[in-house]
Formats: C-alpha cells, sequence, structure tokens
C-alpha cells in the first residue's frame, strides 16, 4: 500500500504545545485524493498517543496543500518537555508513514 | 521612490552559518539585510545573562557576526536590520559601536527598545496556552512584547547603518524597510499582509533555499554544504520575486517555498503579526526562472488589537544520562536497564521519561513494523528542583556499568538550567518603544 511518503512532502512546525504539520502534494492533481483520504480522524487515528488534543485541518488547494494544527502534542511544551525532540520536528516523517 | 528594494535574509536562528550571510551580502546586490537571531527561549536565556552582567544580554554571536559583515555592508552600502540586541539592544549597539571603531568604519546604530515589559506586567493576566494566570509560572525572568514594524520606522528615518532590536515579530523585521522605502502606512492591509508573506518567507534564511527540506532520492537539493541564503525583490504593492545568489548551494523551488509559507502558521487564513492579520490561502507561487519564484496574493485584515507577549520562568533543572547496547538482544538488554533505572528513579522525580534512541526516542513507537534496531541507546531525563537533584539521572545511568545489563557503553550525562516560555496579551499603549542612536566617526573622535 502506498505510503503518503510517495505521494507528498511534510514538514512540521510549533508553536507552545501545538504542532503544524504542512501536507504539500507533489503533484497538483493529487491533492483532492489527499483532501479527501486525510481526513481529521484519519490523521488523529494515525498520530494516537502523540496528539493529546484537538486537530484543525485547513485545506489550501492553491498551494496543493492541507494543513493540521495539532494541539496538545508536544509532550506539556517545547520549552518545558522531556523529549529528545522537543519541537517535534521530527513528526513530519511519523505523518509521511501513514498508508493511503 | 524605489521601484524594488531587495532584502536579503542572512540568518534564520542564533546560531546560523556567518559565511553564507557574509556571502549574501558581498554578491547579493541587497539594499536590507536582515538577521533573524532570537527564538522564543533565546531571549529568556539572555535576560539571565543580563541579570549576572548588565553589560551583556545581547546575542553571544553579535560581535562575531558585525565583524564578518560590517566591512562588507559599508562598502556596498547595505542597511542591516537584526533583533540580535535581544535582552539588551542598548549594550548592542554599544558593542556594535566598539567594532565600527576598531575596525575604523564610521557607523550609525539605532537600537529600539520597548519590548521588554516585565515591569508592566499583570501576573493575574491569562496564558494563551491553558489560560492559567501568569502568577502559576515563577519566578519569571523575563517578558518581552512582540513589536512590529512600526517600532523600527524611527530608526530607519534616522538614516541609522545597523538598527538593532530586542523581540520584534520575525516578519515584521522585514516589513519596517518596506513600510519605510515605499511609505506604507499602518492601515494598508493588503501591502502589510504581502509584506508579511515575503517576510515569513525569508526568515528562517536557508530553510526557503531547501535546508529543511532535502530528502535523497526523494527532495534532492545540490550543495548543502555550501547553501545560498534567500532574498527577495520587493515592489511598491509588495510582489515580490524570492531569489539566491548564483553558483551558492541549494535551489529555490514551489516546493520549498511553499513548505516555508506554511511553516509555524497556525491559520493559513490568519496570521497574527503586531502589523496585520494576513491570509495566505490565496498566495500563488509561480516559478519564473530557476531559483526565481514570484509571490503574489497574501491580503490582509486589521491588526490585532494587542501585542503578544512572551514570558520566560525558571522551570527547574533536566538532568540526562544516555547509555548504548548493541547486536545480539540490543533492545532487551536496553528495556532492562529502563526497568532498573524506573525503579530507582520514580517517586524521586515528578516526571521522568525514559526513550529508546534508535528506536522509539522520537515518536514513542515505531510505525514501521520490520523496525528492529542493531544498536540503540537508552535516554533517561527528569526536572529537578536543583541542579544537583537533575545530577542524580545522570549518575545512575553511570551505574549500570557495573551493576546494569551486560555490555552497556558510551555513557553520558547532562545537567541544564531549563526556561520555560508561556504567552499573554498586552495592550499596545502599554508598550512603548523608543530609539536611541549610537555613532561613531573618526573625524569625531575625541583624541
Amino acid at each position: 500500500m502506498p505510503k503518503l511518503y510517495d505521494l507528498a512532502h511534510c514538514r512540521a512546525g510549533d508553536k507552545g504545545n501545538t504542532s503544524i504539520l504542512s501536507v504539500i502534494a507533489y503533484r497538483p492533481e493529487d491533492y483532492a485524493m489527499l483532501a479527501d483520504k486525510l481526513t481529521v480522524s484519519a490523521v488523529g487515528a494515525h498520530l494516537r498517543g502523540i496528539v493529546q488534543g484537538d486537530i484543525r485541518r485547513y485545506e489550501l488547494p492553491q498551494l496543493s496543500a492541507l494543513q493540521f494544527v495539532c494541539e496538545h502534542s508536544l509532550n506539556g511544551g517545547v520549552t518545558t518537555s522531556l523529549a529528545l525532540d522537543a519541537h517535534g520536528k521530527s513528526l513530519s516523517f511519523a505523518l509521511l508513514e501513514l498508508e493511503i | 521612490m524605489r521601484d524594488s528594494i531587495r532584502l536579503g535574509g542572512g540568518a534564520g536562528f542564533a546560531g546560523d552559518r556567518l559565511d553564507a550571510a557574509a556571502d549574501l551580502a558581498e554578491r547579493g546586490e541587497l539594499d536590507y539585510l536582515v538577521l533573524e537571531c532570537l527564538a522564543e527561549r533565546t531571549i529568556a536565556l539572555a535576560q539571565l545573562r543580563r541579570r549576572r552582567d548588565p553589560e551583556t544580554g545581547y546575542d553571544t554571536r553579535l560581535v562575531e557576526r558585525v565583524e564578518s559583515l560590517l566591512p562588507i555592508i559599508a562598502r556596498r552600502r547595505i542597511r542591516l536590520v537584526s533583533n540580535f540586541g535581544a535582552a539588551n539592544p542598548l549594550a548592542a549597539a554599544d558593542a556594535i559601536r566598539d567594532v565600527a571603531r576598531r575596525m575604523r568604519i564610521p557607523i550609525k546604530v539605532a537600537a529600539v527598545t520597548g519590548d521588554d515589559v516585565l515591569d508592566a506586567l499583570d501576573l493575574g493576566a491569562p496564558t494563551m496556552e491553558t489560560g492559567a494566570p501568569l502568577s502559576t509560572f515563577a519566578p519569571i525572568v523575563s517578558a518581552n512584547a512582540y513589536l512590529g514594524a512600526e517600532a523600527l520606522l524611527p530608526a530607519l528615518a534616522s538614516g541609522a547603518d545597523i538598527v538593532v532590536t530586542g523581540r520584534v515579530a520575525d516578519p515584521s523585521l522585514f516589513v519596517a524597510p518596506l513600510m519605510h522605502e515605499f511609505g506604507w502606512r499602518a492601515d494598508e492591509v493588503d501591502r502589510l499582509a504581502r509584506g508579511t508573506a515575503v517576510g515569513h518567507l525569508l526568515e528562517c534564511a536557508g530553510q526557503l533555499c531547501g535546508g529543511y527540506f532535502a530528502d535523497p532520492g526523494r527532495k534532492e537539493i545540490p550543495d548543502m554544504a555550501h547553501l545560498g541564503f534567500p532574498f527577495a525583490d520587493v515592489d511598491s504593492e509588495g510582489d515580490a520575486v524570492l531569489g539566491k545568489v548564483a553558483g551558492t548551494g541549494g535551489r529555490i523551488t514551489r516546493a520549498t517555498a511553499t513548505e516555508q509559507l506554511l511553516y509555524e502558521v497556525t491559520d493559513p487564513h490568519g496570521y497574527l503579526t503586531p502589523d496585520v492579520t494576513a491570509d495566505f490561502s490565496a498566495v500563488a507561487l509561480t516559478e519564473t526562472a530557476p531559483d526565481r519564484i514570484a509571490v503574489r496574493g497574501a491580503q490582509g485584515r486589521t491588526r490585532p488589537d494587542k501585542l503578544k507577549v512572551s514570558v520566560g520562568y525558571l522551570a527547574g533543572y533536566v538532568g540526562e544520562g544516555e547509555i548504548g547496547y548493541a547486536g545480539a538482544n540490543a533492545v532487551g538488554r536496553a528495556q532492562l536497564a529502563a526497568q532498573i533505572l524506573r525503579e530507582r528513579l520514580d517517586g524521586r522525580f515528578a516526571e521522568l521519561r525514559i526513550d529508546l534512541v534508535g528506536s522509539t526516542s522520537l515518536h514513542g513507537r515505531a510505525f514501521d513494523r520490520d523496525e528492529r534496531p542493531y544498536e540503540v541507546r537508552l535516554r533517561v531525563a527528569a526536572r529537578g528542583r536543583s541542579a544537583e537533584e537533575a545530577g542524580i539521572v545522570g549518575d545512575e545511568v553511570e551505574a549500570l556499568y557495573t551493576n546494569g545489563p551486560a555490555g552497556g557503553g558510551g555513557t553520558r550525562k547532562y545537567v541544564n538550567e531549563q526556561i520555560g516560555i508561556v504567552s499573554t496579551l498586552i495592550d499596545r499603549a502599554r508598550v512603548h518603544p523608543s530609539v536611541t542612536l549610537r555613532e561613531w566617526d573618526a573625524h569625531a573622535e575625541v583624541v
């Protein structure tokens, strides 16, 4: 089964305890399919144990991109987390493991 | 009025590469070079340094940066704008003047202050993260409001060669020169939004040029050891073309620009800065030539009423310890070590975390079912109230040498003071930016 990694690229950003995951289709023609499959619940289920709060999804067809804003996802927040990757910078590649 | 202004992004964080910035200044034909050097926590750490020594508190690499860039920007008449004043822009201006004097280069430096609102802070105000009042986060060591582009305008109008600030919203460092050059007013929201998009694209420097983007075989970026830093040609409407110096490493494409445009944006329809509420959803990125991307279409709405304040507090000490295991049953032996440490440390620390590096440390579990590492590294972290208490973590890991599972090696231990950051809002009326000038030239010097 193809992974999201084969269809899109992703970058993770952080604000406090919120992780922001940008998913960008390599090919604009894949955007509609990705928007269809990458629902908030699909992403939430895939990142269970990591994302502890609500997920907001923004659709950006002009950029062939979906923006997932995931609250309570950084072990309490970048500056006080005991995690090795306190910023959650590597979470982009966790999301890209999702099977499409 | 100029048709277009070229802004360069010469640093994406305090520790960023110096050589790439110097190359951009030397060959980029810039009008302005902007250095973004101030992450959220950086300013709290700088405030702690300033408490120990009032002459410090600016970016620890400021002198090195200015020594490297000053001869170039003086020769090429580039104006430098940076938040590398951190917790002490006035001392930073003095330090810059001292460098100029030493190098015999005439200089006018403008320091922008007023972001430090520690004394104006209402401890009953709710934090944006949880709603809990600020008073629950103690002891507080710093409070810096995010100033907007307007705070820099008097500094730019003074004719200063270098504008040094403390906390300013990152995109505002880029918007300020555009307001200054093109006479944009504070209510021209679409122009400000376009300028904000450009600033946001440039503020992480190399990240626009393939830095933090590359993935070999999938997203190829050439010559990353010599990654070029970006510039933007911005016209009086705020429309822009991104580019980088020919011959430098890296690449600017629609894909690199899209990743950077959306980076850390919690609402693409309403990106808040002190200057404007910017909507990036209709931004069009178009490749006009290799490594040239046109940016158009950001839209603006009224700026937020209040300013965001970043508040730093002392959050205790984090102790860490690590030890590695390899070969047959490496994971099993690391798990045994983890179990031993949990038994010995649980209860002594309110917060304890144990990870297997090489296996589950980053995501808590493996997404790939075939994962089976040859080697694994155990990492333990806990927060203590004192450095001594936090130090117990590393000592316990080290004791696994003679008391733990077979074949453990390569222990390391660390203790670090932790600065927490929370945010709150403040009325604009309670924030008073001001500008102080420092100058030096050989003729004026009293011998």
